[in-house]
């Protein structure tokens, strides 16, 4: 063994990066260390904003201008890396450390063919030219894509997401480094295809010899992976540890809300039916785009048959392109349907027109995913959520009253009415689009993966609202969730979609414990967190 | 693919049509083609004559329908003054345009790309500011004006004289009028080449390409340049319309024997059929050029050719 084969992989003593003046806090991470033996699996687990990111930036010796490391230093098995930004990592990029990103697709050159990125990669580390489409087609194999020599003549775009990160994570370990790091690769990923990436990082670690730096927000990934996990939090770290003491025995309060919210447990007991105010009966929609010479049709919701009852939750759950979001603008009237029918309250609302079909907005409203996008950035507050009731004939004095009151409701203070939604937080800016979805006294809710953009500790808040203001005002809610925790949280049935067909549905707590479809059960065994029992 | 390519060169057809259409619509109710003809004393017997001789006379669908089918037939009319067809005027002409406008194209492209880059690299510093000063200026400046200062310049300080039948074929006296033509496209290319690669040096896969240990130059010129490039390529097709534009006022201002100028000394002699034909050909380049674009695009940009 060469000395460098007993030191660890990585060490991070004392590091400490400077925020620019006028940030929420003086420092990104305040005085990390970190350390990670050969062979061994660290995760850095936190929510967005704690810092987790920065750290890896640094370790690449990539970080901005504007973050500077104030203090510490880093060491690859054994030597100190040099300067931030030096041109010297170079050559530590690639043969020493690579790095994965969390949104594959995107960090790839869109306009070059993926086996000409792979070798270039091998070409600016001074690989001959001979060997390096020999040793892009090993490491093709090596991630287990189907067709190594179909990837290599493909563009990214050609790709779904989990084919595309095998493809970044061939490129990380193509000069064999000794330390991965992976900045959320299986995030934007279905739960399924996710299962199969965390598999791969684990079975590569040990065909390569690496050691790998996995940063998460969840708890499951760090069940499933991790041998020593750091619990970050607004720049520090407030606990570190083996993994199995962590989870069993976590110290922090912080840690213990993280775990909670990653159990997969229904929350809710088996609640008696009452009456169905939405019925669908055999609802298809299928999409056709284009004219005489590039006609295509995607069918995107097939026969799908559905009763939503009063006063509980219906969770339609499926990965993507299973056609959930396109039943939920099927159910807003957004979109015209292809067959089938829909029933609101004993009325048949699939073809309904003009001031009938106005009449049924108001009882039927939505809250997006992105709380970013959902509200215009000149709207205040208040008159965001005063519009709609203004539309529907509610003298504009009323409006606000009512809007006020929303706004108490979903626990702003009154002085949220007057500023901009700039002004707010994700979690914050989400309440006020379900204030304005209540203000107009709706039925049915139909929220549409509206926590799937916030941090779990906000998730668990908006849920809880969601919870709680049903229970106030009786409102019926189909919630619309790729993900298996949020679904287990809130409803009271839940439906599984998977190519626009529903594959099972039911009470939740009866299908989350004993789902007979094949399919239902892959989604449950893929949730991560399922190796160690993390799941009660 | 297929479907796009044929989609574009069934809208490029169709757009031509049109074109050929409201031409011919607009030359015959815009005046009476057999009293312009005819002299200005003529009685009316002379010109229901030259009317009766032009085909004038005939209802007005015999008419478009007939000069449709001399259209195809590759019959574009003939001018009434010289009487040589009008597609071999053109022709003639042709190659003094096309030498000034791809040299115009070439100098603009080339110039405006590197400022742009220029100042993309070197954002928020003096030189970026000095650039983007320069484009404002140079889209600003009419071309009739820049013409003349640089004739003017070179006559007064170089003794050069810039313009006219011989000057034409000296290197300078071909980059003065191509510059002339060029300058406003060369602004507009500088700021857009500034932002578009602003915006792709911040993209993800930039970043990746940096945690890959590419080094920064080959990420900029292998990566950063082709990906900028991109959503360029329209502005230029978009472009090649004040070019052309343009170079009827630079053809004039530097007697440059070209199209332009030609077009202005028909409108002038009320040569009918020859400025007919030349706004035809010109609307033709232009449908032409944008077809191409569209067609590049498959080329440049494999997610197109996915669709």
């Amino acid at each position: 063994m060469t000395p460098t084969d007993l030191s660890p992989v990585l060490a991070v003593r004392d590091l400490t990066i400077a925020l620019p003046p006028g940030a929420d806090r003086a420092h990104a991470v305040t005085g990390i260390d970190l350390t990670i033996e050969p062979g061994q699996t660290l995760c850095l687990l936190g929510e967005s904003g704690s810092g987790k990111s920065v750290i890896a930036q640094a370790i690449m010796g990539m970080l901005p201008p504007a973050l500077p490391m104030t203090s510490g230093e880093i060491a690859l098995q054994g030597t100190p890396n040099p300067p931030q930004r030096a041109s010297a990592y170079h050559r530590l990029r690639g043969p020493k450390v690579a790095m994965v990103f969390q949104d594959a697709i995107s960090s790839l050159d869109p306009i070059q063919r993926v086996g000409r990125q792979l070798e270039e990669i091998l070409e600016v580390h001074g690989v001959p030219k001979s060997e390096r489409r020999a040793r892009v087609m090993d490491m093709l194999a090596a991630v287990l894509l189907p067709d190594p020599d179909r990837a290599y003549r493909s563009y990214p775009h050609e790709m779904s997401g989990g084919q595309a990160q095998r493809i970044v994570i061939a490129g990380a370990l193509l000069l064999n480094p000794a330390l991965l790091i992976a900045d959320e690769p299986t995030t934007a990923l279905d739960v399924t295809t996710q299962a199969e990436i965390l598999e791969l990082i684990e079975k590569l670690k040990v065909e390569f010899d690496t050691s790998d730096l996995f940063i998460t927000h969840d708890f499951g990934v760090v069940a499933d992976i991790a041998d020593h996990v750091v619990v970050m939090k607004d720049g520090i770290a407030v606990e570190t540890g083996t993994a199995p003491s962590v989870l069993q025995d976590p110290q922090h309060d912080y840690t213990k809300r993280l775990l909670a919210a990653a159990a997969l447990a229904p929350a809710r007991d088996q609640a008696a039916d009452g009456e169905a105010i939405f019925q669908v009966r055999d609802l298809s929609l299928t999409y056709r785009r284009g004219l005489f010479f590039n006609r295509t049709e995607v069918p995107a919701v097939r026969e799908v048959t559905l009763d939503l009852h009063k006063g509980q939750t219906l969770a339609v759950v499926g990965e993507s392109g299973s056609g959930k979001s396109s039943l939920a603008k099927c159910l807003l009237r957004l979109q015209d349907t292809d067959g089938g029918q829909m029933i609101f309250k004993g009325r048949d609302i699939t073809a309904l027109q003009g001031a009938a079909l106005r009449d049924f907005r108001s009882k039927v409203q939505v809250v997006l995913q992105d709380p970013f996008g959902a509200l215009d950035p000149r709207f205040k507050t208040i008159d965001a959520i005063a519009e709609g009731p203004i539309i529907h004939g509610v003298p504009k004095a009323e409006a606000r009253e009512r809007a006020l009151r929303m706004l108490a409701l979903v626990g702003l203070t009154p002085q949220a009415a007057d500023r901009y939604p700039q002004e707010f937080s994700g979690g914050q800016r989400q309440r006020i689009c379900i204030a304005r979805a209540l203000v107009l006294e709706p039925e049915v809710l139909i929220a549409d993966e509206a926590v799937s953009a916030l941090d779990v500790s906000i998730q668990v808040q908006v849920l809880d609202l969601f919870t709680d203001l049903q229970d106030r005002l009786g409102f019926s809610i189909v919630f619309i969730t790729h993900d298996l925790h949020v679904a287990a949280a809130i409803s009271d049935n839940v439906l599984v979609m998977q190519h626009g067909r529903v594959v099972e549905q039911g009470p939740t707590a009866q299908i989350f414990a004993n789902p007979r479809d094949p399919y239902t059960r892959a989604l449950l065994q893929s949730a991560p967190g399922q190796k160690r029992g993390l799941v009660a | 693919m297929i479907g796009f390519i044929l989609s574009r060169v069934a809208r490029a057809i169709i757009t031509l049509l049109v074109t050929v259409t409201l031409v011919f619509v607009f030359i015959r109710f815009s005046g009476d083609p057999a009293a312009a003809l005819a002299p200005p004393d003529a009685p009316q017997e002379v010109i229901e004559q030259c009317r009766r001789a032009l085909g004038l006379d005939q209802p007005f669908w015999v008419q478009y329908t007939g000069y449709l089918g001399r259209l195809i037939q590759g019959d574009f009319g003939y001018s009434i003054h010289s009487g040589r067809p009008s597609l071999q005027i053109f022709l003639d002409r042709l190659p003094a345009t096309l030498r000034l406008g791809g040299t115009a194209l070439l100098i603009s492209l080339v110039c405006g790309i590197t400022l742009g880059a220029v100042a993309a690299l070197n954002r928020g510093r003096p030189i970026d500011r000095g650039v983007m000063a320069f484009s404002v200026f140079a889209f600003a400046m009419p071309n009739f004006l820049f013409g003349l200062v640089v004739i003017l310049v070179g006559s007064l300080a170089f003794q050069v004289y810039l313009g006219g039948q011989g000057a034409s074929s000296t290197a300078l006296g071909l980059i003065a009028p191509a510059l002339t033509l060029g300058l406003a496209s060369m602004g507009s290319y500088a700021r857009f080449t500034r932002s578009s690669l602003l915006e792709t040096i911040n993209k993800p896969f930039m970043l990746a390409a940096e945690a890959r240990g590419i080094p920064y130059k080959r990420r900029l010129i292998r990566h950063a340049l082709p990906n900028a490039a991109i959503p360029l390529v329209t502005l230029v097709g978009l472009s090649l319309g004040s070019l052309i534009a343009g170079s009827v006022v630079t053809e004039q201002v530097f007697a440059w024997p070209g199209v332009g100028q030609l077009l202005v000394r028909s409108v002038a002699t009320r040569d009918i059929a020859t400025v007919q034909f030349l706004v035809l050909a010109i609307a033709a380049t232009m449908i032409t050029a944008n077809l191409i674009v569209d067609l590049l695009y498959l080329v440049i940009d494999p997610r197109i050719r996915a669709k």
